[in-house]
């Protein structure tokens, strides 16, 4: 009946999810040929920084396209390989306890769990599994091993590296596998017919690329005007003018491309843009507090240019659970 | 055991590492495992020597160590590159001393002097002859995780008898706590690898390990540690 789609290549993604690839490409293109330009321009001038920050970003898009175009479940498991990379990167940053090596390996065995509940799309389990059975899981372990001296410490950085780095990331791979309900509280504004039929690339391609717009609309509207420091003590970067400016362009953006990619219409693409830009801010605060903590400068070196992969998914680790909830309340 | 050599040392003398199945070894299993489960930052890769001969001095923590320092070198300069370990723990069993000698590629070091034929530092010195780049752990043994020890006085012995050969010093930090000495069980950490600037022997032996401890000590203090009790 429905087989007009599936029968094509890369059925599961819409028209529309593959021109925002696209056009994710066009944009790379642009951001490399200004790159070369300055780098021709402006000789004296040290680009070597902008240039792996852009080829970064080429590995990084081209990884996710790739895994999008491939299937749902191919994007799933990135996704799980990603929360890998930024809880080995966690764990290697903070002090940990040698009798806690084993309840750190049950930590990561908890990856391919969670993501399995995630390809299962069974949201119940999702939605408990690391803060209701980890909770309780890994304390047990950690009391079999019998170490009190620095246990809260011990139990607490390791829970609170599993929410960010595990459970709310994988909000983001849950979006691929989300249903719109027989009765949703808004009824859902479909760009086509088919679209209906697979709506979760295009509201993870909307999510990723609202939340790193945002993230360098804020840096470059700061660079700009920016004054006033909202936290200078976590990050001297962090502007009031940067993010107005940054909420206000991802605000327009998510008004331009939330309504062609999803069944988001205009007032709830609005409300996705702010709520982005608004988690995103803090979302990226709270990664740089954690390296001020800690006495370090990057949280790694994985992504040349950006620093770890901790760096780079900062504010998507607070943005994915709060656009996520937002999407699943209005249509879930 | 002053006697004829014995079974291991005819076997250590006769044979070195088999090309094709160290290839694959380090290919299919080592570069998998140390940069995609582990995963390394390494500061100053250009202070990497490009080809040998050459002598790479690093702390030992775990028996990761020497598989992290193979990999910074890349598949191309495989065959070049030879880590020291102890003969006593490597050669333990005929299996492992095949698996060490054949697929690992050691140079198997006497750390107590067995026969009356040869010095124990020999294989190496005929190693760093060959051009080969040799990898020595001059704490002697992997000791308590993450926890330094002393260097031994075998490194400046190297030094001079290879007075033009390039020594590298590098600092490795993760690996203690990947595969601490007496655990089987391996926990992901990113190792962090900082390379040192290069030295040469300098004509007095308290004075080259001087300026080789100064040397590692201001690497080791390049990087953050965070602690691990």
């Amino acid at each position: 009946m429905n087989d007009t789609q599936s029968n094509i290549w890369f059925g599961h993604l819409t028209l529309e999810a593959r021109g925002a690839l696209l056009c994710i490409f066009a944009v790379l293109l642009i951001a490399s040929a200004i790159s070369i330009s300055l780098v021709r321009l402006k000789p004296a001038g040290d680009w070597t920084e902008l240039r792996a920050r852009i080829r970064t970003w080429w590995v990084i898009a081209v990884l996710v396209a790739g895994a999008l175009l491939l299937s749902p479940d191919a994007a799933i498991w990135f996704f799980a390989f990603v929360s890998f990379l930024a809880l080995k990167e966690y764990f290697s940053l903070i002090p940990t306890r040698r009798a806690d090596r084993r309840v750190l390996f049950w930590a990561y065995l908890a990856i391919p769990v969670q993501y399995l509940w995630v390809s299962l799309q069974w949201y119940g389990m999702f939605i408990i599994f690391v803060p209701v059975y980890l909770f309780l899981l890994l304390p047990a372990r950690m009391i079999l091993i019998g170490q009190t001296k620095g246990f809260l410490r011990a139990i607490g950085t390791v829970q609170w590296g599993l929410m960010g780095t595990v459970f709310f990331l994988s909000h983001a791979a849950f979006l691929l596998v989300l249903e719109v309900s027989k009765s949703p509280r808004v009824s859902p504004a479909w760009p086509h017919e088919l679209a209906a039929q697979y709506p979760g690339p295009g509201l993870l391609l909307l999510l990723l690329v609202l939340t790193q717009s945002n993230d360098v609309a804020q840096y470059l509207w700061g660079k700009s005007l920016g004054r006033r420091k909202i936290a200078p003590l976590v990050s001297p970067g962090k502007t009031w003018a940067g993010f107005l400016g940054g909420l206000a362009t991802t605000i327009i953006l998510a008004a331009l491309i939330g309504p062609r990619l999803t069944m988001l219409d205009v007032p709830r693409s609005l409300v996705a843009g702010a709520i982005i830009a608004i988690s995103g801010l803090f979302g990226d605060l709270n990664i740089s507090a954690l390296k001020r903590d800690l006495g370090v400068k990057d949280a790694g070196a994985t992504l040349p240019g950006h620093g770890g992969v901790l760096d780079r998914v900062d504010s998507l680790i607070f943005t994915a659970p709060v656009f996520f909830h937002f999407v699943w309340y209005s249509y879930g | 055991m002053d006697e004829a050599p014995s079974k291991l040392d005819l076997q250590v003398d006769t044979q070195g590492p088999q090309p094709v199945l160290r290839y694959l070894f380090y290919l299919l299993i080592v570069r998998p495992v140390m940069l995609i489960v582990m995963g390394m930052n390494v500061r100053h890769l250009d202070r990497l020597p490009k080809s040998g001969p050459a002598l790479i001095v690093a702390n030992h923590n775990s028996h990761l160590d020497a598989l992290a320092l193979v990999t910074l070198f890349g598949m191309s300069r495989l065959h070049l590159v030879r880590p020291v370990a102890a003969a006593d723990y490597f050669l333990s069993s005929s299996w492992f001393a095949w698996f060490s000698i054949r697929i690992l590629g050691i140079l198997p070091l006497d750390r107590e002097v067995r026969s009356k034929h040869r010095h124990s530092l020999d294989p190496i010195s005929e190693s760093l002859s060959r051009g080969e780049i040799v990898l020595l752990f001059p704490e002697g043994s992997r000791g308590e995780p993450e926890k330094r020890q002393p260097f031994q006085q075998g490194i400046a012995h190297l030094a001079k008898r290879h007075p033009d050969v390039a020594i590298v010093p590098v600092f490795l930090h993760g690996l203690g706590k990947a595969l601490p000495r007496g655990e089987g069980l391996l926990v992901p950490f990113f190792c962090d690898v900082f390379i040192g600037e290069s030295l040469q022997w300098n004509g007095n032996r308290a004075d080259f390990m001087d300026s080789l401890c100064t040397n590692y000590d201001a690497l080791a203090s390049e990087a953050k540690v965070p602690e691990f009790e």
